[in-house]
């Protein structure tokens, strides 16, 4: 990911005040706590693990703002699991 | 037909009482009655920064607690023969005054007044319901910064959960050299995560800081650039279409101006 970085154009700095004001507003408006969010975590992974085994670390469950085109946000669970294996199930 | 606009921002420190002298002494000016009430209780500055501190005897609370009569207490500003100022208490806090207190006191100066305009503390607590208690309409100060935006949000839901609707936003301390390349937010920007309708911008300008020392609003500076800025959000106040400002253009002309006299 890095290196693909090295060759994209560094976002100005008022795209960073932009795209962290809109994540913090997503979280303010939603009040969504950052514990709240966790125990959403910890839950959607145990599910998703009963059916296939996943990598944690590479595994990303967030909030985040999506622009409904009115103006208005609405914010979305973004979940990104990696998936290791598909569990054995009984049949 | 007389209107109550609280100046509100959340955050501290981005120009609510700045604002509030010049939109009451622009106002002033075109004509109108207008009273400016200092809500900000045991943190007062609005006095100071119209110039009227030495001519205080009564404050807010001695005519909510009738020690005096809400005449006795505003002070008539002798620039500009319309604008009078009632200032906060310095010596008490908040929590002396009550919102129903604050509406009652609102209704008293709609009686009297054209345009009544109240600067409200920072916060979101006592000092920020009493503030908004008795208004019709509200002016949300921001400047381009994370920090000041969010607290802006953060007002703006506060407000309309009071049912004061379509908050107007000014967008404060713009530098135009900054946005241009890409490093401060743009008016459009902070539109674009706030949803609001837009009041005015007002330039960073050295004005600003030199009127203030000397207690008088810039509104009234001709060669002010944030004067223009506020002559023409005052327009939109009474009701005014004035475009806004072009603050690119001005930059512009006024680097170029320095230039030659600083190098030329």
């Amino acid at each position: 990911m890095e290196f693909f970085g090295l060759f994209t154009k560094k976002s100005s700095t008022k795209e960073i005040a932009r795209d962290r004001l809109k994540l913090v507003l997503t979280h303010d408006r939603a009040r969504c706590s950052p514990q709240l969010l966790e125990m959403m975590r910890a839950d959607i992974l145990k599910v998703i693990s009963n059916y296939v085994e996943i990598d944690e670390s590479e595994s990303d469950i967030q909030l985040t703002p999506s622009n409904n085109g009115e103006g208005g946000d609405v914010p979305m669970l973004y979940a990104n699991i990696a998936i290791k294996s598909m569990r054995k199930r009984h049949t | 037909m007389s209107e109550v606009y609280v100046i509100t921002s959340g955050k501290g420190g981005v120009g609510k009482t700045t604002t509030s002298a010049n939109i009451g002494a622009g106002i002033a000016i075109r004509g109108k009655k207008v009273a400016m009430v200092d809500a900000d209780i045991g943190l007062r500055n609005l006095d100071v920064v119209m110039g009227l501190e030495n001519r205080i005897v009564y404050d807010l609370i001695d005519v909510i607690e009738g020690n005096c009569r809400l005449k006795q207490a505003l002070i008539k500003d002798k620039r500009y023969s319309n604008l009078f100022l009632l200032p906060a208490a310095q010596t008490k806090d908040k929590n002396a005054v009550t919102p129903e207190q604050m509406q009652k006191l609102c209704e008293s100066l709609k009686e009297e007044f054209d345009y009544v305009i109240i600067d409200c503390p920072a916060g979101i607590e006592q000092g920020f319901k009493n503030a908004i208690a008795g208004a019709d309409k509200a002016i949300v100060v921001t400047t381009p910064e994370v920090s000041a935006v969010r607290d802006a949000d953060r007002i703006i839901g506060l407000l309309e959960a009071s049912g004061i609707k379509n908050p107007l936003l000014i967008l404060n301390r713009i530098r135009p050299d900054m946005v241009k390349r890409g490093d401060m937010l743009a008016l459009e920007d902070v539109t674009e995560i706030l949803a609001i309708d837009v009041l005015g911008v007002v330039p960073d300008d050295e004005s600003i800081v030199v009127s203030t020392n000397k207690g008088e609003p810039c509104v009234a500076d001709e060669n002010s650039r944030a004067g223009k800025a506020f002559r023409n959000i005052t327009g939109r106040v009474l009701g005014e279409t004035v475009p806004l400002m072009d603050l690119e253009s001005d930059q512009g002309f006024f680097a170029k101006l320095k230039r030659i006299f600083k190098f030329g």
